[in-house]
């Protein structure tokens, strides 16, 4: 954003309003090595670097620990345990209080920070840490979720069930009925940028933390709280975050609390910055899940009922796992309208690193349990997937129908997705490959070819009804320039440029006469995390609040001053009409200013209709759905799982694009993230509870040449948003994630043809070379039994 | 008579010339970079060689050429750089000032989101388009095999990566315009003197040629070799070991040749797998393909053949084939040599036949029989920039229908690499049939019992192990069926 851009005083539209494709702010910064994340901050002269110590068994009693040599090793100036905590030892976001700072007395997790070392530099901390010589009293740990009881096994939080219907009458009723069971794993996030925070001691009890974190907020709160000062003496900043993807919600609170305490206690800066492998060790991931399902249905492949348990690896505490296994069962439907549904949620304790929130957010767990249930239905009654899932899903909008009630009892008025799925069919052209395919695989004996094609609906909003409101600052300054700020975190997803974009438009100035600044509490208070995908919905709408409460007071100066009635002043582009005169803005802003006129606001935006009795299992609790469909081809070896990403059509519904470029970018980004979760992407933990998957040399995330070779993604042009959300866009942040379960349905259509598909693959994931073949072998033998 | 000796590194840090004294054998470029140059521009994303976010271009005289190549400045030692241009994000600047072509082909393609990573892609992007102005996707992919994204699901860099050109010509690119005066100023820093900074625990030797060399190991045979630094920059960043002494081999040009040799081809000890690349695929095209699947475009830079068979990895990806093809490797301890087989090297886990101050000076590879089969299949949970979960190496001569001869080894099956003896013995002197391969199939668990792990289970490493005799009896058949899957026509 240029300092003295030259404005078109005679455009017919601003440049770089809404529904443009700009390209992100950042993007010149970004690769020219510019772009300023925290590690790249200039240290404040004395800055000291911490490391952390971590445990080395899954659960146990610590009965001595001596870091005598820790203190003494070179560079060491301190080392923190949980007894240099000044307020609470706790960072847990549930209000359980379970979620230490460092492990006081006992740890729950292999990998769980029990102390903190300070250092002259990072080396030297991270060198010390090793020399602690901590003994424990073992005790025996739950690692794996797959052998437990849902019924009877400690549960971290309280669970949730939705039923609607009588789901067991039904099933048991019905013509037929398959029961099963899928493992699904979890993830890790494996943004670029680990998690880190740098803390600036202030006067008196204040502290400065900036902190790659996603909810600039909270981790103030939790800073405050463990410093035992008020809020107010703490102020968090983030300008960027390089990577995000839920992993750094409440996960970045423990690196900005321990630098904060160290700041406080020695009175220097101090930086915290995770190695890869202890971010990976020891912070949380995606749950993985158990999904048991009974489902009864008719020989048309109608389904009448289903009965699910979705029970999920808290890890040791509870951090976001309730509200993870509710969004999983909130989306346990998907698209389809299940007439009797029970489901429910086990929230379960495991001595393993506790999980948090993963775009999506159980989301595509739950959105994967139903597909898995159509895929049985379809194996069952002898049908292209396809057809089952058409065949139940939710009415159309507009319809009359009765079959548009979700299992949380909220109405679904706006679902697309037949729309959306006619059309990518014809553009896939799904039936004309699915021949091909067959014909294909019955002449090729080795190599199997597969194709799916799978629907999306996301549920937009927090269910915490109260993180559904943000705030935003807008400053005029009077030369004309916009000072732009809000609650919301930019993690690469473009949401400053997005939400500058929105006040641009709401001035009808160019996007370079507004500057985007770095998210602060000390600018906006009582922020929500960026997360649920609601970042441009609720930050776009406070900014446009904050731009409109200014625009009104130019305008009631403009027809003072002019003497025109209000309706008579209208802002064009980079000026502003006032009866029969056009005023350029900066030259009206300069006379407000000389006017005494203020030239700035705080906005502020709830979002109205929602809401949520989590003990009844019944709300509104989405403000809107965001749909799309994306269709998947693969090859596979089936001598070796091998397996190649052929081709993939995605079309995905984001309502009248803020942006369609940034739009686009997210729709690709997730859709690759997606299909990493379901396919290379693996988390190993051993039977002693360590995670042997704690690096990229291990864990194996999707590179450029994983991506499908044949890769057309596009907008729906004709969907706007059904509520009047931001410039009728919807978000887009996580819906198109499960877009990548297209790629395991294929994978498995693939596996069932060894067996002419008459044998439900029942494909788990991660759908490794390894599942795949070994679901192969297991295929080839039940059909030859 | 002995090389003089200097006290300090020399090398150029994009237009300046760095003099250090103060080098300590860990030290790492990432670190001097970011912390002591404050060029922040360059990432840390894992520490491990497997993301590339802190790719940085080396430039080094090989073969009298300034050769530009991306490696990993988290794993790259700063003693390792003597003679060599580093080239940093902060280098890169278009024609008129502005963002380079690689840079503004980005902006335009939407090819960044947290921008974390970008800087290395733009280093990738850019040691490639200096090569190639005009890649194909399947350059590209190999390319960035080593660059990891979290965001964009690359397919708007690989649209960037294939617009480049249309935004500058790569001949006036900066570093091409004054490649001359460059290469002059490396020449100049290449002194023929041997380098040894610091003292006790912090002793690093940077010899003057492949005799003084040997004379260091010999005086100090427990000194750490590292020539492309590969898995000992992971000694440092992961598991914080000493290494000090350190003799860094990576500038012995010496050590660089590959050659045609006695019916086959001698590789020496320290050329990289990029530097290999082309000579094994056009004399053994099997291995090109190969060669192609270990790590990334940037260990490929770094890393060496050698140092791959000296570290004795059972997981290691040129073992097995060179054992299958009856590869043997050249010793030395000062002045003396030993030659013996490849598969007699590897003792046991973590146990080489290698002396106190003695090297892998070179490796010998015959070539295939010219009326033999020969080919290598790797198996990992990724296709690219994975490590092995199992790969087999098979060299087989088939005449009149029958197994005339089989060498066959794999990688990650066992402690060590290793020949599937009982399997050859059941093909050799047997029709190459279906049968026949079914039967050499039951006695895969004579050869190999291996262990579960992250990478895969034992009863996967042993089923895809068997089925990849089938494949190969499937490609020296010329079936009409597929068999393989590829990405892309090998080329």
């Amino acid at each position: 954003m240029g300092n003295h851009p030259v404005q078109d005083l005679k455009a017919a539209r601003i440049k770089g309003g809404v529904h443009t494709s700009e390209r992100h702010d950042s993007a010149h910064k970004h690769v020219s090595g510019a772009a300023i994340y925290i590690d790249d901050i200039a240290e404040p002269a004395g800055t000291l670097h911490a490391g952390l110590g971590f445990s080395t068994v899954a659960h146990g009693v610590i009965k001595s620990m001596d870091l005598s040599e820790v203190r003494r090793a070179p560079g060491v100036v301190t080392v923190l345990t949980a007894q240099d905590v000044p307020g609470v030892n706790d960072i847990s976001p549930s209000g359980m209080n379970d979620d230490p700072i460092l492990a006081d007395g006992k740890v729950e997790f292999h990998g769980q920070p029990i102390f903190c070392v300070i250092a002259e530099t990072r080396h030297q901390a991270r060198r010390a840490a090793r020399l602690a010589r901590v003994e424990y009293e073992e005790l025996p740990g739950v690692i794996d979720i797959w052998d437990l009881d849902a019924e009877s096994h400690k549960q971290v939080f309280t669970p949730l069930t939705l039923k609607r219907g009588d789901a067991p009458e039904a099933i048991a009723k019905a013509p037929r009925r398959v029961k099963g069971r899928m493992r699904l794993g979890g993830q890790d996030h494996f943004y670029l940028e680990g998690q880190i925070s740098l803390a600036v001691p202030g006067e008196d009890d204040e502290v400065t933390v900036y902190c790659s974190t996603q909810g600039p907020s909270e981790t103030q709160h939790m800073i405050a709280q463990a410093l035992g000062v008020a809020s107010h003496a703490v102020t968090v900043e983030i300008r960027r975050m390089g990577g995000g993807f839920g992993g750094k919600e409440t996960q970045a609170n423990q690196t900005a609390v321990l630098a904060a305490i160290a700041a406080k206690k020695l009175g220097r800066p101090v930086k915290l910055r995770l190695d890869r492998d202890e971010d990976m060790m020891a912070t949380g991931k995606r749950h993985d899940f158990a999904i048991d399902y009974d489902i009864g249905f008719d020989d048309e492949g109608r389904i009448l009922g289903v009965d699910y348990t979705f029970a999920l690896r808290a890890g040791f505490s509870a951090d976001l796992s309730g509200p993870v296994g509710d969004r999983a069962l909130f989306h346990c439907d998907n698209t389809y309208f299940f007439p009797h549904v029970v489901a429910k949620s086990a929230l379960l304790k495991t001595n393993t690193v506790s999980n948090t929130a993963f775009r999506g957010f159980g989301g595509p767990q739950g959105m994967v349990g139903a597909e898995r249930v159509i895929e049985e239905v379809a194996f069952a009654v002898g049908k292209d997937p396809l057809e089952i899932r058409k065949l139940n899903f939710y009415d159309p909008m507009g319809s009359e129908g009765e079959r548009n009630v979700t299992p949380y009892h909220q109405k679904v008025e706006d679902c697309i997705i037949q729309q959306i799925v006619a059309e990518l069919e014809e553009k896939a052209d799904y039936a004309g490959r699915r021949r091909e395919i067959a014909a294909f695989n019955a002449n090729s004996r080795y190599i199997k070819r597969g194709l799916a094609l799978t629907p999306v609906k996301f549920g937009i909003s927090f269910t915490k009804t109260e993180s559904n409101q943000a705030g935003a600052l807008v400053h005029v300054y009077a030369d004309g320039s916009v000072h732009m700020n809000h609650g919301g975190t930019e993690m690469g997803q473009g949401l400053h440029l997005k939400v500058a974009q929105v006040v641009a438009e709401e001035f009808q100035i160019d996007l370079d006469r507004v500057r985007i600044t770095a998210t602060t509490t000390g600018k906006v208070p009582n922020t929500s995390p960026t997360a649920a995908s609601s970042g441009a919905d609720l930050n776009g709408m406070a900014a446009q609040n904050a731009a409109r409460q200014i625009k009104k007071r130019l305008i009631d100066f403009a027809a003072d001053k002019f003497g025109v009635p209000h309706e008579q002043v209208v802002f064009l582009p980079n000026r502003v009409r006032v009866g029969n005169q056009e005023i350029p803005f900066n030259e009206i802003v300069r006379l407000a200013y000389m006017s005494r006129v203020q030239l700035s606001a705080a906005g502020f935006y709830k979002t109205p209709k929602i809401h949520w009795d989590r003990s009844a299992g019944k709300g509104h609790a989405f403000y809107y759905f965001a749909y799309g469909a994306a269709c998947s081809e693969v090859s596979v070896d089936t001598l070796t799982g091998e397996y190649v990403l052929e081709r993939t059509d995605i079309l995905h519904d984001v309502g009248r694009s803020l942006n369609p470029a940034i739009d686009l970018g997210q729709i690709e980004g997730g859709f690759i993230q997606g299909a990493g979760w379901l396919t290379t992407e693996e988390l190993v933990w051993d039977d002693k509870g360590r995670l042997r998957t704690h690096g990229p040399s291990t864990y194996k995330i999707p590179l450029a040449s994983d991506r499908p070779k044949i890769f057309n993604v596009a907008l729906t042009d004709w969907s706007q948003a059904y509520e009047p959300t931001i410039h009728r866009s919807k978000a887009v942040g996580e819906p198109p994630l499960p877009l990548g379960i297209s790629v395991l349905h294929a994978l498995s259509d693939a596996v069932a043809s060894v067996c002419d598909h008459k044998v439900c693959p029942r494909l788990d994931a991660p759908a490794t070379p390894e599942r795949v073949l070994m679901t192969i072998e297991r295929l080839k033998a039940e059909a030859g039994r | 008579m002995a090389a003089p000796i200097r006290r300090e590194i020399r090398f150029l840090l994009n237009g300046e010339t760095v003099t250090l004294s103060d080098v300590r054998p860990d030290d790492l470029l990432l670190d001097f970079l970011r912390l002591r140059r404050s060029l922040r521009g360059t990432k840390e994303g894992c520490a491990e060689g497997d993301c590339g976010a802190c790719t940085v271009l080396v430039g080094r005289l090989l073969d009298g050429e300034l050769v530009y190549e991306t490696v990993n400045a988290c794993i790259r030692f700063v003693g390792s750089l003597d003679a060599c241009h580093v080239v940093t994000i902060e280098h890169l600047r278009g024609e008129n000032g502005g963002l380079h072509p690689v840079q503004q082909a980005l902006v335009d393609s939407h090819g960044s989101q947290c921008g974390f990573c970008t800087p290395g892609f733009v280093l990738s992007l850019y040691a490639l388009w200096m090569r190639e102005p005009n890649p194909s996707d399947a350059r590209i992919e190999k390319a960035l095999q080593g660059n990891l994204c979290r965001c964009t699901g690359y397919e708007p860099i690989m649209r960037a990566a294939r617009a480049i050109s249309s935004y500058g010509d790569a001949g006036r690119d900066p570093l091409a315009l004054e490649r001359a005066d460059l290469k002059a100023r490396l020449i100049d820093l290449k002194d023929g003197a041997r380098v040894e900074i610091g003292s006790g625990k912090d002793r690093l030797i940077v010899p003057a040629s492949v005799e003084d060399f040997a004379d260091a190991l010999v005086a100090e045979p427990q000194a750490t070799v590292v020539a492309g630094s590969t898995d000992v920059g992971l000694w440092v960043t992961k598991q914080m070991r000493d290494i000090s002494p350190v003799i860094f081999i990576g500038g012995l040009a010496e050590l660089q040749t590959i050659t045609d040799h006695e019916n086959g081809i001698r590789i020496g000890a320290g050329v990289s797998y990029s530097q290999a690349r082309e000579f094994l695929a056009q004399r053994i095209p099997a291995l090109g393909p190969l060669v192609d699947r270990i790590g990334g475009e940037q260990v490929r830079n770094m890393g060496t053949i050698g140092g791959n068979i000296a570290n004795g990895s059972p997981i290691g990806d040129t073992p097995p084939p060179l054992i299958a093809l009856g590869a043997s490797l050249t010793l030395r301890r000062g002045n003396d040599r030993r030659c013996i087989p490849l598969e007699d090297y590897f003792l046991a886990y973590g146990k080489q036949d290698r002396q106190p101050g003695e090297f892998v000076e070179s490796v010998h590879v015959p070539y295939p029989a010219e009326d033999g089969h020969f080919a290598v299949y790797k198996i990992s949970k990724r296709r690219d920039e994975d490590i092995t979960a199992a790969l087999g190496a098979f060299n087989v001569q088939i005449r009149d229908g029958v197994v005339a001869s089989a060498r066959i080894a794999y990688g990650g099956m066992a402690a060590t690499p290793k020949r599937a003896k009982a399997v050859e013995e059941a093909l050799i002197g047997k029709p190459w049939s279906e049968e026949t391969v079914a039967a050499a199939q039951e006695v895969y668990a004579i050869d190999y019992q291996p262990l579960t792990d992250m990478r895969a289970s034992a009863q996967y490493r042993l089923l895809a192990s068997k089925n990849l005799l089938l494949r190969f009896y499937l490609e020296t058949t010329g079936t009409s069926q597929p068999f393989k899957i590829k990405r892309y026509e090998e080329a």
